[in-house]
């Protein structure tokens, strides 16, 4: 003897969203993807960035940038990687890279950590004194130049980079390069004293 | 009875125990970290690269399995891995070897079955020049170890094994990796591997927070409608009588995950069974209206919760994991409890203030179990069902009969009508779903519990995918009945075309299998069949008598489908009991 057909049968009240939290049955939540940055010590040693970086792709991760290099421990190197995911996503990329053996420490910094992007911007020799003063105006300084093209190298915030590469479009843009951000939590704090 | 590694020894084996000579190889001292680490048994297929570490097996007592394929000798260490606890070892050499073996580190990974996998490798210098059977075994399993480590040097690769061989076993278990190159283990060296231990990076947490866990007690003991949740974590911390003194003391009905079949007794009046696509109706009543549920050692997998957003939704959930990744990875945890599952529910059973009040929720489940039991039509007439087989063979076995499976059909049978009351009796794959599973792992099942019946039911498809293993079981004398649910289909893939594709039976029906009472005696091992419901108490009492490996070919109804059904991304609460239900929901 089955019992109650689907339709008939005890049915709770509550609800979730797609993201497994429960929310007011009447209002659609769910979380905006936001950027954090994260802040990771490594072993310095071969695969750990593919390690790394294969645990992004395999969640389906969007990362904004990694940049990797060592630190003033040899046997360590630091990664800063921009992502952009809803708090859960952000969550979960901090627990899933602490799990990794290579990884030591992991945090997420704060809005107003320190960040920094290099860029090169290689353009036409044409008018190298037209250049440099566009490169004055970013802080940057040519670095190359020859008959032909001019290299500027420029630092700073991502937005200040995208704002000078905007600038010297007007110069023929040959080739460009860019790091990606490198973070550091201002005031003492250190990634090693506080994980 | 394993096949020993030595062929006769010169010395006694009986004389009293000596001091291990020195290591000499960096094979040698692969092979001593595995000593040192208690292995018992390797399961492996032999090749060029793997060969120094088979010289060196070859003076150990540890007993080597040769497998009629690699997938074979994972599968069969992950089975070993679950019946003991202990991780099970297997061996493969580079190349293909290597690559036979992903499939079962894959499903190890999914399941948390402690596996080291050790894996031949070219010699360091031809290492990233597509040599003769080079692949960067590193590379390909990096996304489903905890670790695999690349050997680098012959003094070294002794501790790269004992690190492999902690990281496996602790906190979460799962399986590792250590790439061999020949060259690595071929070279010289003196040095001993030092203790199996963890790398200081790996971190695991034994107690939750008293505070939290206060706070979540609090929870449990105010709700009207509690239930515990018990995965397959609950048995890989060895905490199965823990959790039947805290539903006990608290009367509070425990259902269980796939993978936490055994956790707690299914003849247990608090007993719902497992929830998830195939559980039991009543399960996934009670986990839809539950108020409260104290999730442990569970990763909230897709097959249990269907679709998230209606996944428990009245629940305030309690999520008691050893990895803190688990914690709101897919359901929300109102109150996460962070550490060994054993310890947590020691916790909670002392900071419960009192038993919630739930007498009217356990009359509800109890009115659920009335409502849905597990049924199946058994008219004399009918093609035989497959159901009727598993529940007969269960009523004769003891308690602790191990029950290997495939995946398909016959595996949530097997789950379904089988009766599970201890731990470490159901060996299944879970979270991969790896079809062929279930040869190999009778065996290393077998060899883990000599003094324990082992049966598998498998599919026919599952079956054919590893028969070659028949000869593995063959030769070393196992004891297990393998009982193939014949359905000259695959049928699981076969009952959603009929109900999801229209019937469109796109190769999913598979007229053309061997006989495999006949297969069976071609590898030598006793062959019986299954046609109709008169002698199905008689044959599996012969095929149990028989000692060695039989074989019974159980021709099934090829109609049957397997009942109550959640579909895939559902709601629990709406599970269908038959294809008409299938329309409504
Ligand atoms: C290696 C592998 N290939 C394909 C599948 C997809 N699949 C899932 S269940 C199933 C049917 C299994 O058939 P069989 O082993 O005969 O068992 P039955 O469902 O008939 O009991 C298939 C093909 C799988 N799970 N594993």
């Amino acid at each position: 003897m089955p019992g109650p057909a689907p339709d008939e049968r005890m049915r709770p009240k509550g609800r979730r969203n797609t993201q497994g939290i429960r929310v007011d049955p009447e209002a659609e939540v769910t979380h905006e993807p936001r950027q954090a940055v994260l802040s990771a010590l490594v072993k310095h040693r071969p695969g750990v960035l593919s390690e790394v970086s294969a645990l992004f792709s395999r969640r389906q991760f969007n990362i904004e940038s990694l940049t990797v290099g060592p630190t003033v421990d040899e046997d360590t190197a630091r990664m800063t990687i921009l992502i952009e995911e809803p708090d859960p996503g952000i969550d979960q990329a901090k627990k899933q890279l602490r799990k990794l053996v290579p990884v030591i420490s992991v945090r997420e910094l704060e809005g107003e950590a320190v960040r920094r992007e290099l860029a090169l911007v290689k353009v036409s020799g044409e008018k190298p004194d037209d250049v440099n003063a566009v490169a004055d105006m970013y802080n940057g300084q040519a670095v190359d130049a020859s008959t032909d093209s001019v290299t500027v190298e420029i630092t700073g915030s991502k937005q200040k980079i995208d704002a000078a590469i905007e600038a010297f479009k007007q110069f023929d843009v040959q080739e460009i390069v860019r790091t990606g951000a490198a973070a550091l939590e201002r005031g003492p704090k250190t990634l090693e004293k506080d994980v | 009875m394993s096949e020993r590694a030595s062929v006769p020894k010169e010395e006694d084996d009986t004389e009293p125990e000596t001091e291990p000579e020195p290591v000499t190889t960096g094979a040698q001292s692969v092979i001593r970290a595995l000593e040192n680490a208690g292995t018992d048994y390797v399961f492996g297929v032999q090749g060029g690269a793997i060969m120094p570490v088979y010289d060196a097996l070859y003076d150990s007592d540890i007993n080597h399995v040769t497998m009629a394929h690699e997938q074979g000798a994972s599968h069969a260490a992950d089975a070993y891995g679950i019946v003991t606890g202990d991780p099970g070892v297997c061996f493969a050499t580079s190349g293909p070897g290597a690559t036979n073996l992903v499939t079962g580190i894959a499903d190890a990974n999914m399941d948390s079955d402690p596996v080291i996998a050790l894996t031949g490798q070219v010699p360091t210098e031809f290492v990233g020049n597509d040599a003769f059977q080079e692949t960067d075994t590193v590379g390909i399993t990096q996304p489903i170890t905890k670790e695999s480590y690349f050997a680098a040097d012959s003094d070294t690769v002794g501790d790269d094994v004992s690190e492999a061989f902690a990281l496996a076993d602790a906190g979460r278990q799962g399986p590792t990796l250590v790439d061999l190159p020949k060259d690595v283990t071929q070279g010289e060296t003196e040095v001993e591997p030092g203790t199996p231990e963890t790398p200081e990076t790996y971190e695991v947490p034994e107690e939750a927070d008293d505070e939290n866990v206060q706070e979540a007690a609090e929870a449990l003991a105010a709700a009207d409608r509690p239930v515990i949740l018990s995965g397959g974590g609950v048995i890989k911390a060895n905490a199965s009588s823990a959790l039947r003194e805290f539903a006990t003391e608290y009367e509070i009905p425990v259902i269980t995950t796939m993978p936490g079949i055994g956790s707690f007794p299914e003849d247990h009046e608090l007993s719902l069974e497992w929830a998830g696509m195939h559980g039991t109706g009543y399960a996934n009543m009670a986990i839809s209206n539950t108020d409260c549920m104290l999730a442990i050692g569970t990763r909230f997998d897709d097959r249990l919760t269907g679709g998230v957003d209606s996944f428990a939704p009245d629940a305030e959930v309690i999520h008691v994991d050893i990895d803190p990744a688990e914690i709101s990875k897919n359901v929300y945890a109102d109150y996460p409890l962070i550490g060994d599952a054993r310890n947590v529910l020691r916790q909670l059973f002392d900071a419960m203030p009192r038993a919630p009040d739930a007498d009217e929720w356990r009359d509800q489940c109890q009115t659920w179990k009335d409502e849905y039991p597990m049924e199946y039509d058994t008219p004399d007439d009918e093609p035989l069902k497959p159901q009727y087989v598993v529940e007969r063979f269960s009523d004769v076995t003891p308690d602790d009969t191990i029950v290997c499976t495939g995946v398909g059909q016959h595996q949530m049978w097997a789950s379904q009508f089988w009766e599970y009351t201890e731990p470490r009796t159901w060996v299944s794959s879970h979270g991969l779903g790896t079809m062929g599973y279930g040869v190999p792992a009778a065996i290393g099942a077998k060899l883990a519990a000599p003094d324990q019946e082992v049966v598998c039911f498998d599919g026919d498809g599952s079956f054919l995918m590893t028969v070659q293993g028949l000869s593995v079981a063959v030769r070393e004398q196992l004891d297990i009945t393998y009982v193939v649910l014949n359905n000259e289909a695959v049928g699981m893939v076969r009952q959603w075309q009929d109900g999801f594709y229209e019937g469109r039976r796109m190769a999913s029906e598979y007229p053309w299998i061997p006989q495999f009472d006949k297969l069976a005696e071609a590898f030598g091992a006793r062959g019986f069949t299954l046609e109709s419901y008169e002698n199905v108490e008689e044959t599996i009492q012969e095929a149990r008598d028989y000692d060695g490996p039989s074989v019974i070919d159980a021709h099934i109804d090829p109609g049957e489908n397997v009942f109550p059904m959640v579909p895939s991304g559902g709601d629990n609460g709406l599970f269908a009991l038959n294809e008409d239900h299938l329309d409504m929901i």
